[in-house]
């Protein structure tokens, strides 16, 4: 299980935001996207979750190109974005319940229990705190497991305990054969990481 | 199909619960038509003249009152982007929202219709007719106002834009919608027009779903 990236390149608004980034990623194995504000680490994630287009480069999985052949693709990751994707109107536990039933497979009692959210499932979502809500939207990869995990800023706005606790998540699922990619300010203690720094691949930091 | 069946669900569930857009649109609907009469006075055969056509319009004006936050709400929370890499292609996500918006908005609509058409003294043939004619047209006011909302849902205030998009192509529906119901009034046959309806749905059905996907992507890259 091998995620390989050639010669990537982004072009937002006819602006370069990086090019040519390679790297590879292997099962058990993660990648740190590090890099100051606007150097691309969000659309980078957004390219590999397919959605945005790549100005150049290449994105192979299993040894197919995925911006050919993305549905077998799409099935193996989730990705987890800036926005919390919850409904305000709903629990956490109907937020999961919904998310496990449109992408399955259902897990969601896990979820609840790993990201301990068992305390506030059952509360509308716009009662919750900007962590809560986090946690709660990180609670999706657990109730729909899938072998890669692309997560954009996965630990903003929780406490030192819950990064704790995330962090040792994600090297259960590092030990258990799936790959991640995720873009922090902060380092996670993750024993098999690759770090990517966009600084070197763009001028927009400097 | 249960990925269909959980996002119709969901859609549902936010539209209940969040209920008062559907009181709102159902308000607006009992008020400008109401207006009518009393704009035009208590004159029977004009009520009955007017009367499918002011439905029909009110109808349709209310229909565009909770067309913007179609995929509006689920763009700014995030939800859009994580629906659009799920199992379900665009399309029919498209249809799954499209179908939610007309139970939610429009079928309250049909359902009080009736009893505002007793209003305009048409008579009991004319009000099945109109009744049959919302049913059967109406889902094409939501599925084109789809791709108005998706064309739009990355701007904020886009409801004018919207409007201004695809008011006129509801002229057609409109058209054979009153016609149909004329036709019942003036006992006609109304069978031609209510085909040109369903014809006019199982286009839209057809071409409108890959027409608004198209857009979302434009406006989630």
């Amino acid at each position: 299980m091998t995620l390989i990236v050639e010669n990537l390149g982004c072009v937002r608004q006819e602006r370069i935001i990086f090019s040519d980034v390679n790297f590879t990623v292997k099962a058990g194995q993660a990648l740190w996207v590090k890099g100051r504000n606007g150097t691309g680490k969000s659309s980078l994630l957004r390219i590999i979750a397919q959605l945005l287009k790549p100005a150049s480069g290449q994105i192979s999985w299993q040894q197919k190109d995925v911006l050919d052949e993305p549905v077998e693709f799409l099935k193996r990751f989730e990705y987890i974005g800036h926005l919390d994707a919850l409904k305000t109107s709903m629990t956490p536990r109907e937020n999961l319940s919904f998310w496990a039933k449109y992408r399955g497979p259902n897990n969601i009692e896990a979820a609840i229990e790993a990201f301990k959210i068992e305390e506030i499932a059952d509360f509308p979502v716009r009662s919750l705190s900007a962590g809560q809500k986090k946690r709660s939207n990180l609670a999706r990869l657990i109730a729909c497991p899938s072998k890669i995990w692309i997560l954009d800023e996965p630990i903003s706005s929780l406490d030192v305990h819950f990064i704790d606790l995330f962090t040792d998540l994600l090297r259960a699922h590092l030990e258990d054969g799936g790959l991640a990619l995720y873009a922090t300010h902060q380092d996670l203690e993750i024993d098999d990481v690759q770090l990517l720094n966009l600084d070197e691949y763009t001028g927009a930091g400097s | 199909m249960s990925a269909f069946y959980a996002l119709l669900k969901r859609d549902l569930r936010l539209a209940y619960r969040q209920g008062s857009a559907v009181t709102l649109t159902l308000a607006f609907f009992i008020i400008a038509v109401t207006l009518f009469p009393l704009g035009v006075g208590p004159e029977l055969a004009v009520l009955a003249r007017i009367g499918p056509g002011v439905l029909w319009v009110g109808a349709l004006l209310s229909c565009l009152l909770t067309l913007d936050r179609l995929y509006q709400a689920d763009y700014e929370d995030g939800t859009l982007e994580q629906l659009m890499k799920g199992p379900l292609p665009l399309e029919l996500m498209v249809l799954a929202k499209v179908a939610a918006h007309w139970i939610s908005s429009v079928l309250p609509l049909i359902l009080i219709a009736p009893v505002l058409a007793i209003t305009f003294n048409i008579v009991a043939d004319g009000i099945w007719v109109l009744v049959l004619s919302l049913l059967i047209g109406s889902p094409v006011l939501s599925l084109i106002g789809s791709i108005g909302a998706a064309l739009t849902v990355a701007m904020r205030r886009g409801g004018v834009l919207l409007s201004l998009m695809i008011l006129p192509l509801y002229i057609p529906v409109l058209i054979f919608g009153v016609a149909a119901v004329e036709a019942a009034i003036s006992l006609l046959a109304i069978s031609p027009h209510l085909m040109l309806l369903g014809g006019l749905t199982l286009g839209a059905l057809v071409l409108c779903p890959f027409a608004s996907a198209a857009a979302l992507r434009l406006a989630v890259e």
